[in-house]
């Protein structure tokens, strides 16, 4: 998975979707990988953070 | 070629889309379009397009040469003199939005809930008091988000109602004159810029007195900045709240699946969201170079284009059973908040005000409904924001 901090609006619709994956700096709300490597269990919420994400921020590789 | 439309349009009932939007998106999904102020845009209205145009980073919102968007002399709220003066792009517009997002990231926003829930708690304490029945967009959906927006730039309680008298003002198409929105605009820069000499003296825990301590913005900027958070804040977030609870009480089923299962909520909001009838205009964008769209369509320079949010959450293409309202709907993203570098700073917050607003109610009167027929809502006219004019409720 790969986050593109200099694209991110830091709407934080990511980590409303998976808050083990995804955190905010506190500086400026940009996005923040706290696991890049998420496991199965993660996937479907990893997944809907890339589609909601207003920036189109994230890629999700399978 | 055929007459422009006439822009904005009007769905057939309160609490449906018009429906130009389905034709446009099927037929024409290029449309001229003539607005409140007589100029023409190109309307869009596929999902794929509205994304594409607001995603793109090269597109400022307005410049000299783009459509107006009101038929007042200046234009409107997007071709003001705070339109022109903010940072409108690239890096110096990062640089200014990454100031203020630190005030929307999640876990503040988790921080500020229970001072929102409070204060909604208190405006249904008001209700209780009144009786019913009431007017649930006077009485709680329109002060709401003000509270919360004084609340983040330090502006005491006293002040609310002004401030919530100047956003109804300067966001204004036609319902108030050139005059009444100059004076409001005016008085609220010379309220703001008392307000940050105050903050600057004596620095507060609010937004404000963070971006004085920055010390980067100049006060113009500081001004506008608190104007543009009171008008992009306010109106949007109060209009939804009424929408949304008129949608879930216009069929009961909706509401008692609430009350039935909480765990709903967050996608119930962003389901009120994506089938918003009434969203308002949508987001102008200048074309400063040609542009060719994903489905093969040419746009040339010099074009304003207006892309319609709303039609485009109701993609065929994008959403299975678009038409229908389902609340448990995910992942739904939808663009009412508008997509790319210019997505709305405030979209943390009026998704928490719209939790909250919707739990509160649900908590506090479960046995909520509409005092009159879904088609005898009233929408408003004259705002850049749409919305019902009242939401007459019993419990």
């Amino acid at each position: 998975m790969l986050i593109d901090q200099g694209k991110c609006v830091a709407a934080g619709s990511c980590v409303m979707a998976a808050e083990a994956v995804f955190d905010q700096r506190d500086e400026d709300g940009v996005v923040v990988l706290l696991n890049p490597d998420p496991g199965a269990d993660l996937a479907e919420d990893v997944r809907e953070a890339a589609a909601v994400c207003p920036a189109q921020a994230i890629t999700v590789k399978d | 070629m055929a007459e422009p439309l006439k822009y904005p349009f009007t769905g057939p009932a309160p609490l449906e889309p018009p429906a130009e939007w389905a034709e446009l998106r099927s037929k024409c999904p290029v449309a001229a379009v003539s607005l409140p102020s007589g100029d023409t845009a190109q309307l869009l209205t596929r999902y794929a397009d509205v994304k594409q145009v607001l995603s793109d980073p090269r597109f400022p919102r307005a410049s000299a040469g783009s459509a107006r968007v009101a038929d007042t002399e200046s234009g409107g709220l997007f071709n003001t003199d705070m339109a022109q003066a903010m940072p409108q792009e690239g890096e110096a517009h990062q640089q200014w939005r990454r100031l203020i997002t630190k005030w929307f990231t999640i876990k503040r926003m988790r921080a500020l809930r229970p001072r929102i829930e409070a204060m909604a708690d208190q405006l249904v304490d008001g209700m209780l008091a009144q009786g019913a029945p009431a007017d649930l967009k006077a009485a709680f959906g329109f002060p709401l988000p003000v509270w919360v927006i004084c609340d983040m730039l330090g502006v005491p309680d006293t002040d609310r109602d002004r401030f919530a008298h100047w956003s109804d003002t300067m966001l204004s198409l036609t319902r108030y004159t050139q005059a009444e929105m100059d004076a409001a605009a005016a008085e609220f820069v010379t309220y703001m810029r008392g307000h940050v000499e105050a903050k600057r003296a004596q620095p507060g825990d609010d937004l404000l007195s963070d971006l004085i301590a920055a010390g980067s913005l100049s006060d113009a900027v500081l001004i506008y900045t608190g104007q543009g958070l009171l008008v992009a804040g306010h109106e949007t977030t109060a209009n939804m709240i009424g929408k949304m609870i008129a949608m879930l009480l216009a069929d009961r089923s909706r509401w008692e699946a609430l009350l039935a299962d909480g765990s709903l909520l967050a996608s119930t909001v962003e389901e009120a969201l994506r089938v918003d009838a009434n969203p308002g205009l949508g987001m102008v964008r200048y074309l400063t170079t040609d542009l060719d769209l994903a489905d093969g369509q040419h746009l040339p320079a010099g074009t304003t284009v207006m892309c319609s949010m709303g039609a485009a959450n109701r993609d065929e293409n994008v959403y299975t059973d678009a038409a229908t309202m389902d609340l448990t709907r995910t992942p739904n993203p939808h663009l009412a908040f508008g997509s790319g570098p210019h997505s709305c700073i405030g979209q943390s917050l009026a998704r928490t005000e719209l939790q909250v607003a919707l739990e509160v109610l649900l908590r506090r009167l479960p046995g909520l409904s509409l005092a009159v027929t879904p088609d005898e809502l009233q929408r408003v006219e004259g705002l850049a924001v749409g919305g019902l004019r009242e939401v007459p409720v019993r419990w």
